[in-house]
């Protein structure tokens, strides 16, 4: 780490290319020491590409980078002792069983034998392998290839950790385990540099997010600060049954001070400085034809954010990612 | 950092996951056990002739052998991207790359023993000068794997890597002095021996068993030697460029 800076992670107009296409262009940005920081991007925005490129796994064509105060720019792997990586895709060796493949990557690290398998046997428990110990990686099924390829990226402790989506095709105990781990390394200090597709997993663990579009970092605040604006706004949702698009312009005549968003054909969101008095508005719909079957006040969060910046709906990139998960 | 206990554990592994395993038990055991067999007993000039045939054979196991493994343990660990987890590991590229490559010297060397010991039921072995075939063996067994090496780091499938590694596998039967000498190939053939290690390798084994080769032991050494940091250089260069992109 670097002690003088207290920066893990430093990134300054990262580019990189491959054949004809621009993975990522302009990238900068800062990870704190000790803190849990998301990198938030649809499919292609170049958020595994600025891993690799960070991890030692991809040689940048410009920008500098600086791991824990070592710069990597020239030499990618230079700080390979300071990170632990889990991919995207579990890489382990499908021939060695869950606590061999444990042992081995910890060896990788100059552990003695005592001190891995204590460590491998310690890790199989938290993530709750210990059954499948001696069985062979390849029989493993997903959530649990996934959770030991993340015991693996962990096996020696390291400093700074990145997670490459962790909890993307694993069942709901299974995530919600590993986020309580994630927010156990960080409160632990370990620094650690998140993506996810899941909008809301990072609101909740997260510092500090930055979003990556078509690899460009377009914003980068803390999830207090991103939230912040939106929350201030009153917001609600109203289904009507039919007729709701027709009666736009109407609704804008008659309520000015709020603003009128159609998310689907049969639901329209509000918008409002101040509170939002329902009553009016479902006597006005009815009254025009449209049938209210609900209105409900909306609590906006991170994801709204997200929408708004990339203007990709959440629910589009969580679904094409589990898509590609099915099908690896 | 303790970097033997990660060299020590990948060529373990490599061994336990890899080596032993029936693919390579055919190519790298089986196979060289049938050409012995079948060129011990179909040579058609009696046990004599076994001291003439024992080189080439030797040389053809240890290059058998060591350039079907690497297509595994390499190129499949990069198609599965269980090799980035060996990149991402704070050992230095050269000694990750020798640690990969060291199960497969050390089995081509065990494989060079197998027709020796089923030459010895058959012949007098007394006569070998048994320093010079052990280092002949390791030279060949380490020349052997660095060209797996080279081919392996150059494509990306493992089928490429065993169809490529045919391509200078079959030919060197032939073409470096194994079973007949180089002065009785084709004119326009003989300088093509010349730029093949297993040509020198080959050599020092006929020095070592029958006393009789073409260029200084030395020579054969030095040329050995230099084709093994050439192809070790230019795998790690390989690497560098073309799997950390």
């Amino acid at each position: 780490m670097n002690s003088e800076s207290g920066i893990a992670i430093e990134a300054k107009g990262l580019a990189k290319q491959f054949g004809e296409i621009q993975a990522v262009s302009d990238v900068s940005f800062e990870v704190r020491a000790g803190e849990l920081f998301g990198f938030l991007g649809p499919n292609g925005a170049g958020k595994t590409t600025t891993i690799n490129v960070l991890t030692g796994l991809a040689r940048p064509d410009a920008g500098r980078i600086h791991i824990g105060g070592i710069d990597c720019t020239k030499t990618p792997r230079a700080a390979q002792h300071l990170i632990g990586v889990v991919p995207d895709e579990s890489n382990m060796y499908p021939e060695l069983s869950g606590f061999d493949n444990l042992c081995f990557c910890a060896a990788l690290y100059g552990m003695g034998k005592i001190e891995r398998q204590a460590r491998a046997w310690e890790l199989l428990d938290v993530f709750d392998l210990t059954k499948a110990a001696r069985r062979k990686f390849g029989g493993y099924s997903k959530g649990m290839k996934r959770k030991l390829t993340i015991a693996a990226g962990i096996v020696h402790e390291p400093k700074i950790l990145f997670l490459d989506e962790p909890t993307t095709g694993i069942d709901v105990a299974s995530a919600r385990q590993l986020r309580q781990l994630i927010s156990d390394l960080h409160r632990k200090g370990t620094t650690i540099f998140l993506t996810t597709h899941y909008i809301e997993e990072a609101e909740r663990l997260c510092d500090r997010i930055a979003f990556i579009m078509s690899g460009r970092v377009v914003r980068v605040d803390t999830v207090a600060n991103l939230v912040q604006p939106i929350r201030e706004k009153h917001v609600m949702q109203i289904t009507c049954s039919n007729g709701l698009k027709e009666l736009s312009g109407k609704l804008r005549e008659e309520f000015p001070s709020l603003k009128f968003i159609h998310l689907q054909p049969e639901l329209i969101r509000v918008e409002a400085d101040e509170p939002v008095h329902v009553g009016p508005l479902v006597r006005f719909l009815e009254d025009h034809g449209a049938e209210v079957s609900e209105a409900r006040k909306v609590r906006l969060s991170l994801e709204d954010v997200f929408v708004k910046i990339t203007g990709i709906g959440a629910d589009t990139m969580r679904k094409e990612k589990e898509k590609s998960w099915r099908n690896q | 950092m303790k970097l033997w206990i990660a060299f020590w554990n990948i060529l373990i592994k490599d061994f336990r996951t890899y080596y032993l395993k029936p693919p390579n038990i055919s190519w790298g055991l089986i196979f060289p056990l049938a050409w012995t067999g079948m060129f011990f007993i179909k040579s058609g000039s009696g046990l004599e002739s076994i001291s003439s045939i024992l080189p080439g054979v030797v040389a053809l196991s240890i290059l058998f052998g060591t350039t079907s493994l690497l297509a595994v343990t390499v190129t499949f660990e990069k198609k599965n991207r269980s090799f980035e987890r060996l990149l991402l590991a704070p050992v230095p590229l050269e000694l990750l790359m020798l640690a990969k490559t060291g199960g497969a010297i050390l089995f081509g060397v065990i494989n060079a023993f197998i027709p020796v010991i089923m030459a010895a039921f058959l012949i007098d072995l007394s006569h070998v000068d048994w320093m010079v075939f052990v280092l002949a063996a390791f030279l060949i067994a380490v020349a052997s794997t660095f060209l797996g090496l080279f081919i392996a780091v150059a494509v990306s499938e493992v089928f490429e890597a065993q169809t490529f590694s045919n391509f200078f596998r079959f030919p060197m039967i032939f073409l470096c002095g194994l079973f007949f000498p180089i002065s009785a190939l084709p004119w326009f053939l003989e300088p093509l021996s010349y730029v093949l290690p297993l040509t020198y390798g080959a050599d020092m084994l006929h020095g070592a068993i029958r006393g009789w080769h073409i260029l200084p032991i030395f020579v054969d050494l030095l040329v050995l030697i230099i084709f093994c940091v050439v192809l070790f250089a230019a795998s790690l260069r390989n690497i560098k460029h073309k799997w950390i992109l």
